[in-house]
């Protein structure tokens, strides 16, 4: 099977393009403040979203303070409770997860997979990091000014967004609508250059079919991206106009303490779909990266060929396409027409086959693989364990029927939760602990890593699975306190405050990770150029980690697709992309080919 | 730039043939530079951002509760003591059409290098551009002294003034920066810095004559959006 392989990718290609010219500055701030080179500008953009991340964790904490042990710390009253689930909401999704996987990991990883030298357009790539940074400033402004951030939730629907009695409706809102339009406009700069350095900056030898997943699965994210954004843009343009100039776009007419409002016909459900239309694929670009991401680390660390490659990447671009007609499923209990809510479920419901499909991929090519039980490893498995948890909840809420008595309850909240937040997270965790050898030239410490992982893993499941239990039980989500009810039992409470104390326990793992990564930084173990003996090009490198330019003189050429491990009759049991066929090391007497 | 690997040799005729060139090494995109492919992807976004723009707008305009003001009566002048409707707009929509074509004719004698033709149709199509946005402000300023804002309007539905002035607004904003840069483009032109290959201002990317193509993308996407936008508000 192997051997067709060697033989067709006998063929380097001359190259097209020209060298391509780099600016080295060479002084501390040009190097590494206004830098230009994809990787400083990745780790750049990595620890921005991870501090930003760091303060939408404090305020799940706080949330769970709240919910577990009620009203024990008094600065947390309901306005603000609603303003820390906001908070949490947007800067999980959009600031950390979308910004270190496209921004961070997209970053680092395109150039070097691909063999560029950088990205396509250095300057834009960098000015995108600086917006982005501009819009977290802005984001932050929020908690410090006169009424402090907008509690309208994440999805910050009208009319109770910019109505009156919602926390941050002075300025909190103004400030949200502004940080999401200046990320946007980042965010474009950085995604066109991925998309096209991808498309049009590989090295010789280099084709699509030849791609590491990883760099598939950022790119078709991207392209959501680029396509998806400009309906919240849109949004959020509109909702600035109603909330600034007195426009009712989505403003209906209001009756608020017996006075009518200024607003007359506007429509609050044009608001919900111009944001599911972002905000549904804003899910699978979260996910796809890292689907990408973990295909490579478990074909690595399994030393094993990835099952059924094409179909991986054909699954990647169904998935990215189908995403973006589901959106009215987080519509069901809008008032919908039984028609489009039918048409909803069913196109949310095949999205299940190309994912499954993935999943099984996965699953078979750990099969009979010789797995080493690395770091990377252990997330990669934990992934695939709370991903298809979160995955089949989702079926659930993907019917109508079902989704009507669930939706609002913490049964979608454990469902996305592990779904798009901690499967995702795991994965985030696993890329880092495979590439920060390649960033830094150190290993992190096992010990630690090990421990992070097994907090972190079983204690998002103490955290989640229970939620959904307590959301079968009709427990609402976003809600400060229960007060008096019936059909919530008592042992609600009994959970929600193990909920809390496993939060805690998982918020200060995370602790460990952080000291690793400074500690491993100057302490950690040489890691040498290619650790985990893995075949794409990043590992292949002259130098580790890589300087500015990637590849020294001269650009590496392909000859082999990225998942050449455990080749039959060959010494070693990876042969990387750059080898070509003529210089591989066969076992003297092996036969050629056939099924090991 | 090395020679194209068009005829590769391991590349199929067909069907078969344009997806293996799509799919081959380096670029999938044979012969077209990464600025241009880079502007396509932009476009390709915006015109995102312009569908929900419009789509938004038909959602208003269904959903609003008051009457939509009429169009072939609002957008009229006039002219003499008669009454022409969408007299300014065709003039208007003329302008931005007609600098398309000065737009196409710039690019063509940008790759026969004459300079003079280049920058000359650059200017022409700059201030086409910039007339047109000078004749919406005068639109927009009669608007607002007959009593049109975002928030109301004295015929009938408000979202009329708000769609209306976001989304013209929105476009405007888009031929403004069009011609910036094509005045920026004309003076690189005439000074000779696409011929001299000189790095940009804050960039130092080198120049080139595709530059004036990748413009001309840009602006025939704005023409082309205003055609959507004129069909929408004016003819609906």
């Amino acid at each position: 099977m192997a051997e067709r392989e060697y033989d067709a990718s006998r063929y380097a290609p001359p190259a097209e393009v020209g060298e391509m010219e780099l600016p080295h500055p060479k002084g501390f701030i040009g190097k590494y403040v206004w830098s230009q080179d994809a990787k400083v500008i990745a780790v750049q953009y990595g620890l921005t979203a991870t501090a930003i991340g760091l303060v939408a964790l404090v305020l799940s904490l706080l949330m769970r303070l709240q919910l577990g042990f009620p009203n024990s710390l008094s600065i947390i009253d309901p306005g603000s409770y609603l303003q820390y689930v906001t908070m949490h909401g947007m800067i999980m999704v959009v600031y950390l997860l979308t910004a270190i996987f496209l921004g961070g990991f997209g970053n680092y990883l395109i150039p070097l997979m691909c063999g560029a030298r950088d990205m396509a357009f250095p300057y834009l790539n960098m000015l995108s990091y600086w917006v982005y940074l501009a819009s977290v400033l802005i984001l932050v402004a929020g908690f410090f000014v006169a009424g402090g951030n907008t509690g309208a939730g994440w999805t910050l629907y009208p009319p109770q967004a910019i109505s009156p009695g919602t926390p941050g409706i002075d300025a909190g809102i103004v400030l949200m609508l502004v940080s999401l339009a200046v990320f946007i406009v980042g965010f474009t700069m950085g995604g066109l250059n991925y998309v096209v350095t991808v498309l049009q900056a590989r090295t010789r030898g280099m084709t699509l079919m030849r791609l590491p997943l990883t760099v598939w699965g950022i790119f078709m994210a991207t392209v959501m991206a680029l396509l998806a954004f400009p309906a919240l843009f849109v949004a959020v343009l509109m909702m600035l106009m109603d909330r600034l100039l007195g426009t009712s776009f989505f403003m209906p007419e209001m009756l608020s303490t017996g006075e009518g409002g200024d607003h007359q016909g506007g429509s609050p459900l044009l608001f919900q779909h111009l944001f599911w239309f972002f905000g549904h694929p804003e899910v699978y670009i979260v996910a796809l990266p890292a689907f990408g991401i973990v295909s490579d680390l478990i074909a690595t660390h399994a030393r094993k060929n990835i099952f059924g490659y094409r179909m991986m990447v054909w699954a990647i671009i169904i998935i990215g396409s189908l995403s973006f007609v589901v959106w009215a499923h987080h519509m069901y209990v809008s008032g919908m027409s039984p028609y489009f809510g039918f048409l909803f479920a069913t196109t949310t419901l095949i999205i299940a086959v190309p994912t499954a499909i993935k999943v099984y991929n996965w699953v078979l090519t750990l099969w009979r693989g010789n797995i080493r039980l690395t770091v990377p490893m252990l997330f990669s498995i934990g992934f695939l364990f709370t991903f298809v948890n979160g995955g089949l909840s989702g079926l659930f809420l993907g019917n109508v029927t079902v989704d009507v008595p669930l939706s609002d309850t913490y049964f979608v909240v454990g469902h996305f939760h592990m779904v798009m937040a901690v499967a995702p997270i795991l994965v985030i965790f696993g890329a880092i602990y495979h590439w920060y050898p390649k960033m830094t030239g150190r290993l992190l410490n096992d010990t630690l890593g090990k421990l992070h992982f097994w907090i972190t893993f079983l204690g998002t499941y103490a955290i989640y699975y229970p939620m959904h239990f307590i959301g079968l039980e009709g427990v609402p989500r976003r809600y400060y306190a229960y007060g008096e009810t019936t059909f919530i039992s008592d042992s609600v409470q009994a959970l929600n405050a193990g909920i809390s104390v496993a939060a805690f326990i998982v918020a200060f793992a995370q602790l460990l990770f952080l000291f690793n990564l400074a500690w491993s930084y100057s302490r950690g173990r040489e890691a040498g150029p290619n650790p985990w003996q893995a075949t794409t090009l990043e590992w292949q490198t002259p130098h580790t980690p890589p300087r500015h330019g990637n590849f020294g003189d001269e650009l590496p050429v392909v000859y082999r697709w990225p998942y050449d491990y455990s080749v039959p009759g060959v010494k070693q049991d990876f042969i990387p992309q750059n080898v070509p066929p003529q210089a591989v090391e066969r076992e003297p007497d092996a036969g050629r080919g056939g099924t090991a | 730039m090395a020679k194209s690997t068009l005829r590769d040799p391991f590349l199929e005729p067909g069907l078969r043939g344009m997806v293996g060139d799509l799919a081959s090494d380096q670029r999938a995109f044979k012969e077209v530079p990464w600025s241009k492919a880079m502007m396509w992807g932009f476009l390709l976004s915006d015109i995102f951002i312009f569908a929900c723009f419009l789509v938004g707008y038909m959602a208003a305009r269904i959903t609003a509760t008051a009457p939509w003001p009429n169009a072939s009566e609002v957008f009229a002048l006039e002219v003499g003591g008669h009454h022409v409707p969408l007299l300014l707009i065709a003039i208007m929509t003329f302008i931005l059409i007609s600098s398309s074509g000065t737009m196409a004719l710039a690019v063509k004698c940008g790759y026969e290098r004459r300079r003079l033709a280049t920058g000359g149709l650059l200017i022409l199509t700059a201030l086409l551009g910039a007339s047109f946005v000078g004749m919406q402000a005068f639109e927009w300023t009669k608007l607002i002294h007959e009593g049109v804002r975002p928030w109301g309007n004295p015929w009938g539905a408000e979202q009329f003034g708000a769609t209306f002035f976001l989304i013209t607004g929105f476009h405007g904003t888009h031929v403004s920066f069009g011609v910036l840069f094509l005045v920026i483009m004309a003076v690189k032109v005439m000074r000779g810095s696409l011929e001299a290959q000189r790095p940009g201002f804050l960039t130092g990317r080198r120049g080139r004559y595709e530059m004036v193509e990748t413009l001309g993308l840009y602006w025939h996407f704005v023409d082309l959006v205003w055609v959507f936008i004129f069909a929408f508000f004016y003819l609906w």
